[in-house]
């Protein structure tokens, strides 16, 4: 299961001469099992930050996370994470680079490796198993890191704009990659993305946000099924809704 | 690439000629405007020196001797430098306890530990060994520190939310990895200190043989044409050391490096 409430969480940073930054102030949401929920919002809203407190590498100010009605506060196995720039260990080959998830689970090299090579498959970059990092393009480094973030077989992968950095077309190839490994994993996905289209495209919810301080505007129900027609009148017609919803906080 | 070969073995040439000119002049200069073999041997006069220490056997002494006293020094400088920059990097706060005894040992020069080392060790290989390590120790420190340091957070991150979180783990998984580059740089810093170290301590009578203390020896002697075989032996060594280093270091543990502009 993977089942995530996030229950008035807020952050706030102080700067070095003690001013406050509301990051995220009393986010409260209910992620079901196996749902897609895409965030967006304005660079600063705090996404990526409340990315973090989900995944443990963060403390909310107050307020809780739960994942299936546990409370969490470090980072686990369960919850994978993508980062939008390249995070792959640099040292270490592709290959060697998924099973690192595994070994640290305590599973011994044969059968780390075993796995790794399964979900090398899934993202179709076998031949390209000895590599490292740095002989790979951009798209292929972003496939590789969420094949080592399903390596430990996670209930919630956690993604922070992970094709960000991508051109249109090797996103919109990952995108769809992404749906496949999504509907195949039984895993549910949090996906920051500042790309309307990507929202619409991917997510069962879309959560926009507001900056300064961070909160919900809305959630949208996207109930189209997938695979989606990225141009069909209903695709237009939520992207305008959300455009409209997020120029409107900008005017604020 | 073909003209890329091409050039290299133009290049090889053009180093050839160099090398021949400079032993030539030198030859020459030696031979008809200095003619004093105390103030200039020649470069026969060296090479056959050369065969001589060859043949007598002293060479291999000499080598091993010092090849011991440098190794005694680095292993040292290595097992002690290593953790000590590990833990001020990567513990927060730990660098506030060694910086200060850093900060006040580190600019005396290795050379002044030298009375110290003969007290304490007495005419030993140790006692070489000591004042090698004392050159050697701060520059893997400090790049061991350094190294830690700047290990980009993003991959201790992806680390943790992989189920790495004990720091014993992160370490020796992620911020050793990533900081070995600066230590290998580190490493041959302190090789370079160390090789000047061991020659400046063996000439002070550190020890009773060696590759310094052969050319203080022969000096004595005023036979100068030994004096410069044992240099340019120094010389050769150090480079030699050097190669083995980068080769194993640079071209096969960090390959890894290779898309990274250096
Ligand atoms: N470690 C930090 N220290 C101080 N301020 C931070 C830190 N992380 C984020 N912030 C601030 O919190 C706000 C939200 O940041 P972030 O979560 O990165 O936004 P987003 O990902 O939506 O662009 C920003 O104003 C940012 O400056
Ligand atoms: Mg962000």
């Amino acid at each position: 299961m993977g089942r995530l409430t996030v229950n008035n969480v807020s952050r706030t940073f102080y700067k070095g001469n003690g001013a406050p930054t509301i990051a995220l102030s009393d986010i409260t949401l209910e992620i079901k099992d196996k749902e897609f929920v895409c965030f967006i919002g304005p660079s600063g809203c705090g996404k990526t930050t409340l990315l973090r407190i989900i995944a443990g590498l963060d403390t909310p100010t107050s307020g809780e996370i739960l994942l299936d009605g546990t409370k969490i506060s470090v980072p686990d196995a369960k919850r994978g994470m993508v980062f939008q720039e390249y995070s792959l260990f640099p040292w270490r080959t592709v290959i060697d680079n998924i099973a690192f998830g595994p070994q640290m689970q305590g599973k011994n090299k044969n059968e780390s490796l075993k796995i790794a090579e399964k979900y090398l498959g899934l993202v179709g970059l076998e031949q390209f198993k000895n590599s490292y990092p740095y002989e790979l393009s951009g798209g292929m480094r972003q496939r590789v890191a969420i094949a080592r973030a399903l390596a430990n077989d996670p209930k919630v992968l956690i993604m922070d704009e992970p094709f960000g950095a991508l051109d249109a077309q090797t996103r919109n190839i990952l995108q769809h990659e992404l749906l496949e490994i999504w509907r195949k994993n039984n895993i549910t996905i949090l996906f920051v993305t500042h790309s309307m289209d990507e929202a619409v495209f991917l997510a069962d919810r879309i959560v926009v946000m507001s900056a300064r301080p961070g909160k919900i505007v809305d959630i949208i129900d996207v109930d189209l099924p997938h695979l989606r027609d990225r141009t069909a009148p209903e695709s237009n017609e939520l992207r305008n809704h959300v455009l409209k919803l997020l120029a409107k906080e900008r005017e604020k | 690439m073909k003209i890329n070969i091409k050039n290299a073995i133009h290049n090889r040439e053009l180093e050839a000629i160099s090398l021949l000119t400079v032993i030539v002049m030198w030859q020459l200069v030696a031979d008809l405007l200095v003619k004093n073999k105390l103030f200039l041997p020649s470069f026969i006069d060296v090479v056959l020196s050369f065969l001589k220490v060859i043949k007598n056997g002293a060479l291999y002494t000499d080598i091993s001797v010092s090849l011991l006293h440098f190794l005694i020094g680095m292993f040292l400088a290595f097992v002690i430098g290593l953790p000590i920059g590990i833990i001020m990097g990567w513990f927060k706060g730990a660098n506030h306890i060694f910086d200060p005894v850093i900060e006040i040992l580190r600019p005396i020069p290795p050379l002044a530990w030298i009375p110290f080392a003969i007290i304490w060790f007495g005419l030993t290989h140790q006692s070489a060994g000591f004042v090698v390590f004392i050159g050697a120790v701060f520059p893997i420190i400090i790049n061991t520190y350094t190294g830690f340091k700047s290990v980009p957070v993003v991959y201790v991150e992806a680390a943790k939310v992989l189920g790495c979180m004990r720091d014993q783990n992160l370490i020796r998984y992620v911020a050793l990895p990533s900081a070995l580059p600066s230590i290998a740089a580190g490493i041959r810093i302190a090789m370079g200190v160390g090789w000047m170290c061991l020659v400046a301590a063996e000439m002070f009578g550190v020890s009773n043989n060696g590759l310094g203390y052969k050319i203080w020896w022969h000096y004595h002697l005023h036979q100068m044409d030994f004096v410069l075989v044992y240099m340019l032996l120094l010389g050769f060594l150090g480079l030699l050391i050097d190669r083995v280093f980068r080769y194993y270091v640079d071209d096969r543990l960090l390959k890894w490096r290779l898309g990274i502009v250096m």
